[in-house]
């Protein structure tokens, strides 16, 4: 083993820092304090199906599904419209849409508190027209918001990249067959963009089921979802087991997302990571 | 004529929605009341006030120390792993690369609290130390993936030719491999520069005694109520990390002019899927950049 000297160091880190960690978590998350020591149990799973805690599993999924959908909505005809000759140079509208990814999360989402307040910008510009105001900070369609805002990059970026190295080819060969646009849309440009909406979709919703930064910041504590659960877990509660627990529960549903989206992406792709 | 004015006017739009809230911070910044909301003039107060604030000092000098050393120590503890694994095969490389995997998979918070029961088992007091440790980790992956495909594209020849010539190996490595791998070396670093200034979730978990970085100010500031030197200092931030990836994409597409290659390396999740292509799903995107 030639320059195995290389790889040494890393090797160790790695087992200290990413398998001995991940170890911990399934150690707390399957075992309880008992006044007898620590003890093998999976009560804390049964605690996670009452129905308080599935109430907010079901309200992370929910929301995250809901972004998910919507960034699809609003992100799939910009990728569209971006991968084809309406603008002269594409590179630089890319760029434009991955910029504002580049200031800190958190400063972009604390700045829609100023955009949305009672008095906030976007109530002053609905007043001055004498439209009804818009009351939606601290609500779900807030939390809904901030994170088609956070994610929709995401969403538009694999799509874009998959439509703007379609074969133009195929849709003149549609055409010149009689295709009408819509006929061209659904059978040709969809199925062909289809990977890159898989990605997209694998994207959004991975960080949009784990956040507890958004709905803090723009539910006001009112909207706990998963994250929440677990953070207050560790950092309040101090209920590790709990809290390791629910971050397994919450890694196996990340897994099944994912098999999900491998398994829509195609049967030639399967294998990978797990 | 109709059509493409309406698709110009819905991606504007869209871009709207992007950049208002960034634009809202800017503009905020130079405003002349504590209160958000109502423009009371032109001012640069902010500015000012925030280089004594100790608060926010005591954040940036955190976040920028944490940021260098981070990434220094990342890069060369990735460069020489990646070294190392490419000499690796079989099964052995797919085990080894598929851990590396984890913590760019994982949620930002599993990986965060992970950590956390770490240093807290190990009875190590969260704080300075315990922060870096977490920052190299999760660091290391996104360097390794850089250098990797450079690793790739080196003739393996041209090492054992130097050892031929009677190069020690140190030397051969210092000379022919080192000049070779080192665009991706360099931007893995600057990359793992900009994740660790960017981190809020996994530093949040893993820091304690007083040792805060800006993100994780903000975060309490944003709790306790508003101040505006939270704009101006979210202005700059914006404007330094803007020249800073303005720098990574251009050493990136001089490396790979004539490819037709571009990248999105800008941001960790739109990197992580575009470099784990054999891995999830959202692949596609680099290999269909690799054509």
């Amino acid at each position: 083993m030639k320059r195995n000297w290389a790889l040494t160091p890393y090797l160790i880190w790695m087992i200290i820092f990413i398998v001995v960690p991940l170890a911990l978590v399934v150690y707390y998350g399957i075992t309880v304090n008992t006044d007898s020591g620590v003890a093998f149990s999976l009560s804390n799973f049964k605690r996670f199906a009452e129905p308080i805690y599935l109430r907010v599993l079901w309200r992370s999924i929910k929301l995250a599904i809901i972004s998910t959908i919507i960034c699809l909505i609003i992100g799939y005809p910009v990728a569209m419209i971006l991968a084809g000759n309406s603008f002269k140079h594409k590179n630089v509208m890319v760029m434009l849409l991955v910029v504002p990814m580049w200031m800190n999360f958190l400063l972009r989402t604390y700045a829609w508190l100023t955009l949305l307040e009672k008095n906030g910008i976007i109530n002053s510009i609905l007043g001055k027209f004498g439209l009804p105001m818009l009351n939606i900070l601290y609500t779900e369609s807030a939390v809904i918001l901030g994170m088609v805002y956070n994610f929709l990059p995401f969403m538009i970026l694999p799509i874009y990249s998959v439509m703007s190295k379609m074969d133009y080819s195929l849709i003149e060969a549609a055409e010149d067959l009689g295709a009408n646009s819509l006929i061209v849309f659904r059978r040709v440009i969809f199925p062909l963009s289809l990977p890159g909406v898989v990605s997209g979709i694998t994207m959004v919703f991975m960080p949009a089921v784990t956040t507890f930064v958004i709905s803090r910041l723009l539910g006001g504590g009112q909207f706990t979802l998963i994250g929440n659960l677990i953070e207050q877990q560790f950092l309040y509660v101090g209920d590790w087991n709990f809290g390791s627990t629910m971050s397994l529960i919450m890694m196996v549903i990340i897994l099944i997302s994912m098999l999900f989206m491998n398994k829509a992406d195609g049967p030639e792709r399967s294998g990978g990571l797990w | 004529m109709v059509r493409r004015f309406i698709n110009k006017f819905y991606v504007l739009l869209v871009f709207l929605f992007l950049y208002a809230p960034i634009f809202v911070l800017m503009v905020y910044s130079f405003n002349d009341s504590r209160s958000r909301g109502n423009w009371e003039g032109f001012t640069l107060r902010w500015y000012v006030e925030l280089f004594s604030d100790r608060q926010i000092m005591s954040a940036l000098y955190y976040t920028i120390i944490i940021g260098v050393l981070s990434a220094v120590i990342s890069t060369i503890i990735g460069t020489a792993a990646a070294i190392g694994l490419d000499r690796l095969g079989g099964f052995r490389r797919e085990l080894v690369m598929n851990i590396t995997y984890l913590p760019v998979l994982n949620p930002d918070i599993v990986t965060g609290i992970a950590l956390m029961i770490l240093f807290v088992f190990a009875r190590l007091q969260l704080g300075f130390i315990t922060l870096l440790l977490s920052h190299i980790t999760f660091n290391i992956p996104y360097v390794m993936l850089s250098v990797l495909p450079k690793l790739k594209q080196l003739d393996k020849n041209l090492y054992e030719a130097a050892l031929d010539l009677g190069a020690t190996p140190g030397y051969a490595f210092k000379t022919v491999i080192l000049p070779e791998i080192m665009p991706g070396v360099i931007t893995g670093a600057l990359l793992a520069f900009t994740l660790s200034i960017d981190d809020f979730v996994i530093s949040f978990f893993t820091t304690g005694s007083g040792v805060s970085n800006l993100s994780i100010a903000i975060y309490s500031m944003a709790r306790r109520g508003i101040n505006p030197r939270i704009n101006a200092l979210s202005t700059l931030m914006f404007l330094i990390v803007l020249a800073l990836l303005i720098i990574v994409n251009i050493r990136m597409s001089k490396e790979n002019n004539g490819k037709g290659e571009k990248n999105y390396a800008s941001k960790k999740q739109v990197f992580a899927s575009a470099s784990s292509s054999d891995r999830v799903s959202s692949s596609r995107l680099y290999e269909l950049e690799q054509q």
